[in-house]
């Protein structure tokens, strides 16, 4: 068996990020939670239950697809696409959910809520609030609402109530406060999904696990396909779930070399932007402790980025370690560049992605440029794009 | 003995529960706080704990969410809030704590804000996002300089943890009466009695009660079996209501002395 790193340690730190500062009232309910993953991840019933729903429900395996054009147009490295636009409700969001919701099952709960910013994390859980007949609601920011209104129109079908949230930024960071305020109401009954590798201990761990099924699979089909692993893993980093999911399995994999994409916004110096590894500081914010974006006093800056998902003064403590360990390279795309990405993947290979993962498109084919053709990138193209043709009408 | 030890000494000996009142610092300004603090004395507040606003107070509802936000609109940072304190010590002579969020006090750097606080007047801190196991060098650094860190107990916390935070809790332990968020509410919950008794029970450290507490009625209710009665929201409120009023101070004064009255009473 291959040898796996111990983190996040007992108090869910990994290195120096991570942790639990959430309010006192929450701590019985993530010690809770924490019991019942750990028991379940060992139970084989459980992990069975969840494959049967990935495999017959969510559709996976999804493909690793080779994307023959945009290879040839950037002349260099083999590109692969980690298809997770394919899995149903159109993103990675589902193996999270879907796991997430069995735990709630275990736990009796009766109602589970859940913060989005794109609405992709929401339509999942949404999903799967209706699959197994939880009482759903969904805390949105209204900014996010305003630009992403088919995913908004998708949770009501599917019988979730979204709740706009209108304070600070309008977006993903309030939406997340206004969650939590929302749990230690209603903790003893109710189950809160959070979306990301973010959030206090035992969450960034949960959702790593849940998510690593990406690059599990991406492991065993490239090892398949190539008879060997790829040089590079690419992946958009908003809170960061999808590109741990994909890197997690590869850790122990030195030779495999991790870059995370972060939205630059309008220009990684323009302060509008939502890269908080690259000019973030070490902070607490939603329960863990991370790079941040903030001031000189410790308030929070508000992000920007072109895209919903990526929108987060935050980042997953697990990225945070990588980066101190300098185990992942961290870079900016910016709104601009991220568009090219879409164009190019829409019109050469007839995929239109979300605008979170036409960060990580322009930036593979920015790199595969730089490469010979025998290296090897595969892309998490986490999510599909119907989302964001209206953004993209305006753009474009 | 520092201040805090010493109130709850003095109330002790006359059979009397202290009356702890929350206000933002900042808001509506720096300035009407520095007026207030010396009126909430005079009008009965044993304590007062002033509150740095933070950009995201994940326990707070929205009352505080409001003050917090328009306090930061106005510029308002731990050092003009120091100055402020530095300034009030003259007039005021009650304990005064510090409650905020843990990223204020990262970014200030803990060992600075608690040598910072202590030397302008502060006794002790409360901080709802951490737990006493994130506290650690905090904690021993707060103790060492005779600096109060008050932890919350909520209903949730089983008996293992009331026991932990009763030990780590310096000052008193801040007993938050509801599962929420601050802000007034019309009723309490029912089992909030017996959550009191039984911590009253494990420890000797004085048990003050805040979280949804907004009439004298409640406020007597809860004198009877608490060491204190904690009021915030109601409190912001009444200052909301009246911002820009030339009576708001009187108005102030007159709402806190009716709450002190209920606490105060035997």
């Amino acid at each position: 068996m291959r040898k796996k790193p111990r983190i996040p340690d007992k108090r869910g730190y990994f290195g120096l990020f991570g942790g639990k500062f959430v309010p006192e009232t929450l701590i019985s309910a993530l010690e809770e939670l924490e019991g019942a993953l750990k028991k379940a991840l060992r139970d084989r019933s459980f992990l069975t239950e969840l494959g049967y729903y990935l495999k017959e429900y969510a559709g996976r395996p999804t493909p690793l697809y080779y994307a023959e054009n945009l290879t040839r147009i950037s002349g260099g490295a083999k590109i692969y696409l980690k298809r997770e636009d394919l899995a149903h409700t159109g993103a990675h969001k589902i193996n999270n959910t879907l796991g997430q919701a069995l735990l709630a099952k275990k736990m009796k709960k009766k109602r589970i809520i859940a913060e989005t910013g794109a609405g992709q994390h929401g339509v999942a859980t949404a999903t799967v609030a209706a699959l197994f007949g939880f009482k759903c609601d969904i805390y949105m920011g209204t900014e996010d609402i305003h630009r992403q209104g088919l995913n908004v129109y998708r949770m009501r079908l599917l019988g979730a109530r979204v709740i706009p949230v209108d304070s600070g930024s309008k977006t993903l960071k309030d939406a997340t406060n206004e969650a939590i305020r929302d749990w230690v109401t209603n903790v003893r009954d109710t189950h809160y999904i959070l979306g990301s590798v973010v959030g206090p201990h035992p969450y960034p761990f949960m959702v790593r696990e849940f998510q690593s099924v990406i690059g599990k699979e991406t492991r065993s089909q490239i090892k398949k396909s190539k008879k060997r692993l790829p040089d590079y893993l690419v992946a958009c980093v908003g809170g960061g779930s999808n590109s741990i999911g994909m890197f997690h399995p590869f850790f122990n994999d030195k030779k495999v070399k991790f870059i995370g994409v972060e939205a630059a916004g309008r220009g990684i110096s323009s302060g509008a932007h939502a890269a908080s590894l690259l000019k973030g500081e070490a902070g607490v914010l939603h329960g863990s402790l991370s790079f941040l974006l903030q001031d000189r006093d410790g308030q929070v800056n508000m992000a920007h980025s072109i895209s919903a998902g990526l929108d987060y003064p935050g980042v997953g403590p697990e990225h945070s370690y990588y980066k101190k360990i300098k185990r992942a390279e961290y870079v900016g795309v910016t709104d601009k560049e991220a568009l090219v990405g879409f164009k190019a993947i829409t019109i050469h290979e007839g995929i239109i992605p979300a605008l979170e993962s036409a960060h990580a498109v322009y930036y593979a084919l920015k790199l595969a440029k730089k490469l010979s053709r025998n290296k090897i990138i595969v892309v998490c193209l986490s999510g599909r794009g119907d989302k964001d043709i209206d953004i993209v009408k305006e753009h474009i | 003995m520092n201040r805090i030890d010493e109130l709850f000494k003095k109330l002790k000996k006359q059979r009397k529960k202290a009356f702890i009142v929350y206000v933002t610092a900042g808001y509506p300004n720096l300035s009407a706080t520095a007026r207030l603090l010396p009126i909430l004395e005079k009008a009965g507040a044993d304590l007062i704990e002033l509150g740095i606003p933070f950009s995201d107070p994940l326990a707070d509802g929205p009352t505080i969410q409001k003050s917090s936000h328009e306090a930061l609109l106005k510029g308002v940072n731990v050092k003009s809030i120091l100055r402020l304190v530095r300034e009030s010590r003259r007039k005021v002579s009650a304990p005064l704590v510090f409650m905020t969020y843990y990223n204020p006090i990262l970014k200030y750097g803990f060992k600075n804000f608690i040598r910072d606080s202590k030397k302008a007047g502060i006794d002790g801190v409360i901080v709802p996002d951490l737990p006493p196991e994130e506290a650690g060098e905090l904690s021993k650094v707060a103790k060492k300089m005779d600096f109060d860190t008050i932890f919350l107990a909520a209903p949730t916390s089983t008996k293992k943890r009331l026991l932990k935070i009763a030990e780590k809790s310096r000052g008193f332990i801040y007993y938050v009466s509801l599962t929420g968020v601050t802000g007034a509410r019309k009723r309490l919950p029912y089992d909030l009695v017996r959550h009191v008794k039984n911590l009253k029970k494990i420890t000797k450290k004085p048990v003050c009660v805040g979280f949804g507490i907004s009439s004298p009625k409640q406020a007597r209710h809860i004198s009877r079996l608490a060491d204190g009665v904690i009021v915030g929201s109601a409190f912001i409120k009444i200052i909301e209501k009246n911002a820009g009023d030339k009576g708001a101070y009187k108005k102030a004064a007159s709402f806190a002395r009716s709450m002190g009255k209920a606490v105060h009473s035997r």
